[in-house]
Formats: structure tokens, C-alpha cells, sequence
């Protein structure tokens, strides 16, 4: 069984239509990255994926249960995806325990001992066993974005999604996250990562899909996209970010 | 020495009226802010009956006198319902009504001032909208909300003085009562102003310190 299935999904915000007719199986274990131009729609097919974005038409089954279904219980469903933003969103009023003890504690039912040896484990993941009681304002954007990875991790989830997990970070910094990727990717992690990093991509990824204007133009493997692209608009996108 | 013996006298009065101002002031602050938070909530809803509700509210309130509406609830109302009113009941309900509509407000901007990245990741979590906002949105909100709502509860115990209007014995009332009776007016609303004082610059003080505890960004 598919881990995500998406068949026929659109989007639109208004009359602006975003994702026009979008089709992505992702296998267990598997590792996609999508890349493509600004505004092309990667954020909200990504966002789609758990549903901070109601697709407008179309369907998407995550191990099989349909998300759009009004019978779902989207809350549950939520917990099997972690999710990891661009802007990080730690929570600013807890520390960097609490930010991700939370999760298990309040909807696992976990006791605090539990979650404190589960936090510890994930911090040391991170590498950031010293700064568990430290608050994500004292953090760099670099250990914040670690903190945010292990906080999604918390919650056990069966498939992750990064939405340009290193796109505000200083460039000295892009490479500790990206490691910490790289291991959850070796570990057998189900990952769709949206990236502008294609070295990453070429280095982690089982397949590569580009988008633009809404439609997946091309997917592949990362030599297949990277090497032999076969579309022109593709072609044109590489031979600029490359 | 006169002035002194005129204020000695009128005092245990004007303690008890401020004990009643206190009292009022203390219900309907309770009562606003739970009121102001949920219609606070309904403002910011995807739901729009509730934010119509919410609007509604607001506007009505905040686009008619606080002295017209202390006077509709204890005179208007008991007229065509069937109800009787007691001056400290309808005074309760007056400034409670009142001070919601502005706390609404309040809560609104408060919680509209929280990035959205955070109901984002509660919710990415696992967490309802319920819980997000509990533990995630509320909590960073009420901080940055602590000087508005001070200054709205200051306002409120200024407010409760209309409430003489309606024969309630609070602060104000009771002043008048006195000066009625000794013609001494200036001696006693000067310390009826001194009484109101102490009350508001303990809640400033209280909410200083507060804000100091809370580290307010
Ligand atoms: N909530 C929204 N309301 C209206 N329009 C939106 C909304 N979110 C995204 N859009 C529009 O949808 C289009 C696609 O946006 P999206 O964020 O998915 O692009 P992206 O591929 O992630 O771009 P980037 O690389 O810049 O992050 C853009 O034109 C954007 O302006
Ligand atoms: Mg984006």
C-alpha cells in the first residue's frame, strides 16, 4: 500500500488555481524531493498533504485513509505526518523540552518520564542534549530547525514533510540540518521534502519531481531529472539553479 | 483639623460604598472577560454566524452611551419583560456587557497578533483548534494582552460610578449621600477621588509587576 496517493488533486485560492491536476504515489521508505519555481505550488501540495490546505477537487489517501473524507478523524491523521516549516514555528513560550514533549504527554497519554526519556533520545538525535531547558528564542536558526525536526519525530509519525527546512538559514547552517535529513532518510523515514537544495536532492532523493505552474512536469530518479531531463521547461529550470 | 474630622466621619460610608465598587467591578470584570474571550474567538472564526454574532455585539455596545444602557437594563427592560432588577444586578450586567465588547476587541487583536505558524504546527501536531489555541495561542496572546486589559479594567472601575444613576450605593453614591446631608461636598469628593486612587494605582502596580514576572516582550 501506498504511504501518500494523490490522485487528480486541485487547488485554488479564489480564481487563482494553484495545483491544476496533481498524481504522486509514495511508496514506503521512500525518499521525494520536489523542486521547481517560486510560486509553482510546492508549498501548498505539500500542505495539502496534511491538510492545512482543503484541496479543492481530488483525492489523497494516507495508508489508505482518504483525508478529504469528512468521516476522518484529520486529528488523528495528523499524528502519522510530521510536518517541519520553513520558519521553523517552535513554540516560543516553552522550552525546547516542553516543545517537544507536548505532543506525546497531552495526545499519547504518555507520563512525564516517558516523554522526558523520549525527548532526550531525540535531542541526542540532534544533537542538542544541552539545550533542553533552554528557550527557542536563544537558539540559532540551525538548532531551532533541529528542535522543530525532533518535536515532529515525537509524535512516532509514519511519513515526514519539510516544507524548505533550510531556506532561512544563514548557509553555515543549512548543512547540520540537512545531515540530520540525511540520517532520518538512511533510517528508512518516508520523506517528501520540498528543497531548493539540489545537491541534497541529487545526494538523498529516490525521486525527483519538478513542478511548475500548478502541474508535475517531470518526475524521476535524481540522475534521470538531474542528468536527462526530458522536458524543456525542466531544462530551462535546472540550467538556472544549477 | 476640620477637613480632616468631615472625611473621619463620612469615611466608614465611603469604605463601605467602595467595598461595593470593588465588588461590582471585581463580578463583571470575571464575567467580561469570559464573554470577551469567547466572543473574541467567534470574531476569528472561519464560521461567519459567529462572527456575526460577535460583530453585532461589539457594535452595539461600543456605539451607545455606558449611561443609556444602565438605564435601559434597570428601567427599559423590567418595563416590557417580566423581570425585576436589583440596582447591583442590573449595574453587574451593564458594565459586564460593556467591558466584553471592548475585551472582545482585546482578544481579537491579541490573539490575530500570534504568528500563524503556530495554530499551524499545533495543528500539524495532532492538536484540535481547541487545544491549539489553550496551550499554544492563548498563553503567548494573554501576555502581549496584559497592558490593554489593565487599561480596559481601569476604564470598567472609572465606569461603575454611572451606576449611581441608578441608586446603587457604590463610591460615588455614597459621597453624594453624605455631602447631601453635611453640605461638605468638596471635603467629600476629594476623598471619594482618593479612594478611587488607591484602587486603580494598586491595579497598576499589580499589573507592573505582573508584566515583570511575565517577561512581556
Ligand atoms: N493562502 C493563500 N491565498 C492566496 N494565494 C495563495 C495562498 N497560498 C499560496 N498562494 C498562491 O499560490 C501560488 C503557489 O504558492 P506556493 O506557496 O505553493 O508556491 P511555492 O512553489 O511553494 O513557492 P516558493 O518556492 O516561493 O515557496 C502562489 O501564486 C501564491 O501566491
Ligand atoms: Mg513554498
Amino acid at each position: 500500500m501506498s504511504m501518500i496517493e494523490i490522485n487528480n488533486l486541485k487547488k485554488s485560492f479564489g480564481k487563482l488555481e494553484v495545483l491544476k491536476d496533481i498524481n504522486i504515489d509514495v511508496q514506503s521508505q521512500e525518499v521525494v524531493c520536489v523542486i521547481g519555481p517560486s510560486g509553482s505550488g510546492k508549498s501548498t501540495l505539500l500542505r495539502c498533504m496534511n491538510l492545512l490546505e482543503e484541496p479543492t477537487g481530488g483525492d489523497i489517501f494516507i495508508e489508505g485513509d482518504n483525508l478529504t473524507d469528512p468521516k476522518t478523524n484529520i486529528n488523528e491523521l495528523r499524528q502519522r505526518l510530521g510536518m517541519v516549516f520553513q520558519q521553523f514555528n517552535l513554540f516560543p513560550h516553552m522550552s525546547v523540552m516542553d516543545n517537544i514533549t507536548m505532543g506525546p504527554k497531552r495526545l499519547k497519554g504518555k507520563s512525564q518520564a516517558e516523554v522526558r526519556e523520549l525527548g532526550t533520545k531525540l535531542l541526542e538525535k540532534v544533537g542538542l542534549v544541552d539545550k533542553a531547558d533552554v528557550y527557542p528564542d536563544n537558539l540559532s536558526g540551525g538548532q531551532k530547525q533541529r528542535v522543530a525536526i525532533a518535536r515532529a519525530l515525537a509524535m512516532e509519525p509514519r511519513i515526514m514533510l519539510f516544507d524548505e527546512p533550510t531556506s532561512a538559514l544563514d548557509p553555515e547552517m543549512v548543512g547540520e540540518v540537512l545531515q540530520v535529513m540525511k540520517d532520518l532518510a538512511e533510517e528508512g523515514m518516508t520523506m517528501t521534502i520540498v528543497t531548493h537544495e539540489m545537491g541534497f536532492a541529487k545526494e538523498v532523493a529516490d525521486r525527483v519531481i519538478f513542478m511548475d505552474e500548478g502541474y508535475i512536469v517531470e518526475q524521476g530518479t535524481p540522475d534521470e531529472l538531474f542528468n536527462h531531463p526530458q522536458n524543456e521547461r525542466t531544462q530551462a529550470f535546472l540550467s538556472k539553479v544549477l | 483639623m476640620e477637613t480632616i474630622k468631615i472625611i473621619l466621619e463620612g469615611l466608614p460610608t465611603l469604605l463601605k460604598g467602595m467595598g461595593l465598587t470593588i465588588e461590582v467591578t471585581v463580578i463583571s470584570l470575571i464575567l467580561a472577560m469570559f464573554i470577551g474571550l469567547v466572543l473574541g474567538v467567534f470574531s476569528i472564526t472561519k464560521f461567519k454566524v459567529l462572527r456575526a454574532i460577535s460583530t453585532a455585539f461589539v457594535d452595539i455596545i461600543r456605539g451607545t452611551p455606558l449611561l443609556v444602557q444602565i438605564l435601559f437594563i434597570y428601567f427599559g427592560l423590567p418595563s416590557v419583560l417580566d423581570i425585576s432588577l436589583t440596582a447591583f444586578a442590573a449595574g453587574v450586567i451593564a458594565i459586564t456587557v460593556n467591558a466584553a465588547a471592548y475585551l472582545v476587541e482585546i482578544f481579537r487583536a491579541g490573539i490575530n497578533s500570534i504568528d500563524k505558524g503556530q495554530m499551524e504546527a499545533g495543528r500539524t501536531i495532532g492538536f484540535s483548534y481547541g487545544q491549539t489555541m489553550r496551550l499554544i495561542i492563548l498563553p503567548q496572546a494573554i501576555r502581549r494582552m496584559i497592558p490593554a486589559f489593565v487599561n480596559q479594567f481601569i476604564v470598567s472601575i472609572k465606569d461603575t460610578s454611572l451606576l449611581s444613576a441608578i441608586g446603587l450605593a457604590e463610591l460615588t453614591l455614597s459621597g453624594q449621600s453624605i455631602y447631601a446631608a453635611n453640605f461638605h461636598a468638596f471635603e467629600i469628593l476629594f476623598a471619594v477621588g482618593i479612594l478611587y486612587f488607591v484602587i486603580i494605582y494598586s491595579l497598576s502596580l499589580f499589573s507592573r509587576w505582573l508584566e515583570r514576572r511575565l517577561d512581556v516582550a
